[in-house]
C-alpha cells in the first residue's frame, strides 16, 4: 500500500503567528506554539506531522512566506 | 519506496517564491499584501519576465513593496503611479509594467490619474488592493470604506450625509473602452489565492499583448486598522465586503 | 543638417526637443505656451525619430508622467505656465528628491492666482528657491532669445544629465510668444535602449538585466539620519553645481557706476536702458544671470566693491533682488524696479527709475 504524504517546514524565525495557516489546514496539523520567536510572535508549528496530506493550503495563504512543503508518495 | 517524505527538490509543492527577498515585510501579522506580493513575485517568475518587469510601489502600506519582490521599481507620489506606468509602458512597450495600489492611492487621490490611464487604454496592470481603508496612517476612512463601518475619522460609523457612499472603482473602470480586463478577487482562503493568481497572469498577458489597462482588484483585510485578528478579519471580510464587493469577472474583452 | 528659420519662442522648443533627441514630451494646455505641444503634435516626431509625445489629463499627471520616463534614464521633458508649475511643483520635489533628470520649460505669466495670461517673472521664488517641499534645488537658466529657448533645451538636458537633477528653463510669455530668427542645429539621435543600460545602469529602472542587481527609484528613507546622509548628498551636489555652472553676461560694466541686473526678458529691455543712458553720459553696465540658480554671486559681488548701486530690474514686486542684495553684501546699495500682473516695463521707465533710485540722488 502506498500513500500520499506531505511535511511541511516553517521558518519560525520569519512567522508572525498570524494563525492564518492554522486556519486553513484542512486536516488541523498546526497550530500556533506557546514559545515565541526572537520578534515575540507566537509562532505557527506543526503538531501532528503524520496527518500532514502535502496540500500546501498553509503555505497559499501564508503572508511571509514563512512556509515549505513537500510531498511524495511513501509506504503506508 | 520511502518511508518518510524526504525533502528533493523534486518532492517540492510550495517553497517562499524565488523573487520575494530575504527581507521581513513591515505588514503587520496576517496583512493581506504579503499573498498578493507573492502573487505577483510567482507570475512575474513563471512568465519569464524577471528581467522585463518594472514595478511602480504608491504612497500606503505598500510604499516599500520595492523592498520585497526583486525587479526595478519606482516609488510613486500619491495616488501618481498610472502616470508613471503610462510614460515607462510608452517609452519600454517591451516591458512588462504594472502598478501595485491600495484604495487610497488609487480611488481616492488617484481618482483622476487611474480612470485616465484607463480610458486611454494604457498597456499596463493594476494590482488594486481594497481593504476599504487608509492601513499606513493609521485606520482613516477611505473612500470604499463601507457605510456604517467605524475607523479613525467615521468613529460613528460611515455616514452618508457626511461622507456620502462606498466607491465602487472597479465598476467605474469596467466601462472604460480603454479598459480590457477587470477583475475583483480575494487572497483569504487557498482557492482563492489559486484564482487571484490565475488574474493577475491573466492581467500582466494582457498587458503584453498591448489589449489595454487591466485592473485586478483585491478585496483585502486590514486587521489592524479593523481592529479584529486576522482571522476574524477575514471572516468579517466574507460576511460584510463582499456583499458590496462580490468576487468575479466585471470586464472582460477576451472572454467570447 | 544645420538650419536658419524665422520662429516664435514656444515652437522652438518643440523644434528643440526633436533634434536634441528628447524621448518624451508631456504636456497639458495653458497659455501661453500651448503652441509647444501643438507643433510637437503637428510635428509627428513618433514617425520620424520615435519620440512620444502624450496630452496628459493635467499637469500633476503631466510631471509625475515626466517621473516615470526619467526614471527609465529616457530624455523626457515638460512644459507649462505659472499655475500648472504650481501643480507640478510637488512632482518636481520628487524627482529632486529621486536625483532623475528632465527638463522643464515655464513660460511664466502674471499671479498669484489665476492671474493674467501676460508675460510675468513673478515665478523667479518659485523657481529657484523651491516651490515644492523639502532642500532641493533645480538647475534653472533664463532664455533672453528664441536662439536661447532652443539652445536651453539641449544645455538642459546635459546639465540635467551630468548632474542628475531636474533643470528648469524659466522663460516668460514675451520670449515664448515673440518671433526670431534663430539656428536649429544638426539633429542628434535618441540614445538607444543599449546606450542606456550602459550610461545609467546604476540607477536607472528598465527591467533589472542580468547583469546588474535591481534598481529602486526613489526619495523616501524611513529613517532620519538616512535621510539627512541623503541631504547631504543632495547639498555636496548643489555646491558642485554652484562651484562649476554660474553662466552670466556683462555689458559695459567695467567702468559702470550702476549696474543694472536683469534676466530673460528684463534684460533686453535693460540693454536699451544702458544705451540710453550711456548716451547721457552716465556709466551704466548690465549684468544678466544666464543660470538663476546657481546664481551669479561672486560676479555681483566683486562689483559690489567698486560700483555705486545695483537695481535688479524684474517683471515682479522684487524677486531675484533679494539674492542681488544677498551677493552685494552690503558693499554696494540694491534696489529693485518692475512692473506686474502682466505688464512689461519700457526702458524709459526703467531708466527713470535708475535716476530716481541712484543718478539723481
Amino acid at each position: 500500500m502506498s500513500k500520499i504524504k506531505g511535511k511541511v517546514l516553517i521558518d519560525r524565525e520569519r512567522c508572525k503567528g498570524c494563525d492564518l495557516c492554522v486556519v486553513a489546514c484542512p486536516v488541523h496539523i498546526l497550530a500556533l506554539a506557546d514559545q515565541v520567536n526572537a520578534r515575540g510572535y507566537h509562532f505557527s508549528m506543526v503538531q501532528q506531522p503524520e496527518s500532514c496530506i502535502g496540500c500546501a493550503s498553509c503555505a497559499l495563504v501564508c503572508p511571509d512566506s514563512c512556509i515549505t512543503v513537500y510531498r511524495q508518495k511513501v509506504e503506508a | 519506496m520511502a518511508a518518510e517524505v524526504e525533502m528533493k527538490p523534486e518532492n517540492l509543492v510550495y517553497a517562499k517564491p524565488r523573487l520575494i527577498t530575504d527581507k521581513t515585510m513591515h505588514y503587520c501579522p496576517g496583512c493581506s499584501h504579503g499573498v498578493v506580493h507573492k502573487l505577483v513575485a510567482e507570475v512575474i517568475d513563471e512568465m519569464g519576465l524577471e528581467h522585463d518587469a518594472i514595478g511602480i510601489s504608491p504612497v500606503g502600506c505598500a510604499v516599500l513593496a520595492y523592498d520585497y519582490i526583486d525587479i526595478d521599481w519606482v516609488e510613486s507620489a500619491h495616488g501618481r503611479a498610472t502616470t508613471l506606468a503610462t510614460a515607462i509602458k510608452r517609452l519600454r512597450p517591451d516591458k512588462m509594467v504594472f502598478t501595485y495600489q491600495g484604495d487610497g492611492d488609487l480611488a481616492a487621490i488617484g481618482t483622476g490619474e487611474t480612470i485616465h490611464a484607463g480610458n486611454r487604454g494604457e498597456n499596463i496592470t493594476i494590482i488594486f488592493i481594497n481593504n476599504a481603508i487608509y492601513g499606513m496612517t493609521g485606520g482613516q476612512m477611505a473612500p470604499t470604506t463601507l457605510v456604517g463601518m467605524k475607523t479613525a475619522t467615521t468613529p460613528y460609523g460611515r455616514d452618508t450625509h457626511l461622507n456620502g457612499y462606498p466607491y465602487k472603482i472597479g465598476e467605474v473602470m469596467s466601462l472604460l473602452d480603454g479598459v480590457c480586463y477587470v477583475t475583483r478577487q480575494s487572497v483569504h482562503t487557498p482557492a482563492a489565492v489559486r484564482k487571484a493568481k490565475k488574474a493577475i497572469r491573466k492581467a500582466f498577458e494582457n498587458s503584453m499583448a498591448g489589449r489595454g489597462l487591466s485592473l485586478v482588484e483585491i478585496v483585502a483585510t486590514c486587521n489592524s486598522g479593523w481592529k479584529l485578528s486576522p482571522v476574524e478579519a477575514n471572516r468579517w471580510m466574507e460576511e460584510h465586503m463582499m456583499e458590496f464587493y462580490p468576487l468575479g469577472d466585471l470586464k472582460d474583452t477576451e472572454k467570447k | 543638417m544645420e538650419e536658419v528659420k524665422l520662429m516664435k519662442g514656444n515652437e522652438v522648443v518643440a523644434e528643440a526637443a526633436v533634434r536634441c533627441g528628447c524621448d518624451g514630451y508631456f504636456g497639458y494646455p495653458i497659455t501661453p505656451q500651448s503652441e509647444i505641444l501643438e507643433t510637437l503634435m503637428q510635428m509627428r516626431p513618433w514617425e520620424t525619430t520615435g519620440m512620444v509625445v502624450l496630452q496628459a489629463e493635467s499637469e500633476v499627471a503631466a510631471i509625475n508622467m515626466v517621473y516615470g520616463g526619467a526614471a527609465c534614464g529616457k530624455k523626457v521633458m515638460t512644459s507649462s505656465s505659472s499655475p500648472g508649475i504650481s501643480l507640478m511643483c510637488e512632482g518636481l520635489s520628487y524627482l529632486a528628491g529621486a536625483e532623475l533628470p528632465c527638463v522643464v520649460v515655464n513660460v511664466s505669466r502674471g499671479g498669484p492666482g489665476l492671474g493674467t495670461i501676460q508675460p510675468s517673472q513673478a515665478d523667479y521664488f518659485q523657481a529657484v528657491k523651491g516651490g515644492g517641499h523639502g532642500d532641493y534645488h533645480l538647475i534653472v537658466l533664463a532664455p533672453n532669445s528664441v536662439q536661447e529657448m532652443y539652445d536651453f533645451v539641449f544645455l538642459g538636458f546635459e546639465l540635467a544629465f551630468r548632474y542628475l537633477n531636474p533643470v528648469m528653463i524659466l522663460s516668460d510669455g514675451v520670449i515664448g510668444q515673440m518671433m526670431e530668427k534663430v539656428v536649429l542645429s544638426a539633429p542628434v539621435a535618441r540614445w538607444t535602449d543599449e546606450q542606456i543600460a550602459a550610461q545609467s545602469s546604476s540607477w536607472a529602472v528598465y527591467g533589472k538585466p542580468e547583469t546588474r542587481t535591481r534598481n529602486i527609484v526613489t526619495s523616501l528613507e524611513l529613517e532620519a539620519d538616512r535621510q539627512e546622509k541623503v541631504n547631504l548628498k543632495l547639498i555636496e551636489k548643489y555646491r558642485r553645481v554652484a562651484a562649476e555652472e554660474v553662466r552670466y553676461e556683462t555689458s559695459l560694466c567695467e567702468d559702470a557706476d550702476y549696474v543694472l541686473v536683469a534676466y530673460g526678458s528684463s534684460a533686453r529691455i535693460c540693454a536699451k536702458v544702458v544705451e540710453m543712458a550711456r548716451e547721457e553720459g552716465h556709466k551704466v553696465g548690465l549684468l544678466r544671470p544666464i543660470t538663476l540658480y546657481p546664481f551669479p554671486t561672486k560676479a555681483i559681488r566683486e562689483l559690489a566693491d567698486r560700483v555705486k548701486g545695483f537695481l535688479s530690474v524684474e517683471m515682479n514686486a522684487g524677486q531675484m533682488v533679494e539674492d542681488v542684495r544677498l551677493a552685494a553684501e552690503h558693499c554696494a546699495p540694491v534696489a529693485h524696479y518692475g512692473r506686474m500682473g502682466g505688464v512689461v516695463h519700457s526702458p524709459s521707465e526703467v531708466y527713470e527709475a535708475l535716476k530716481r533710485e541712484f543718478i539723481n540722488q
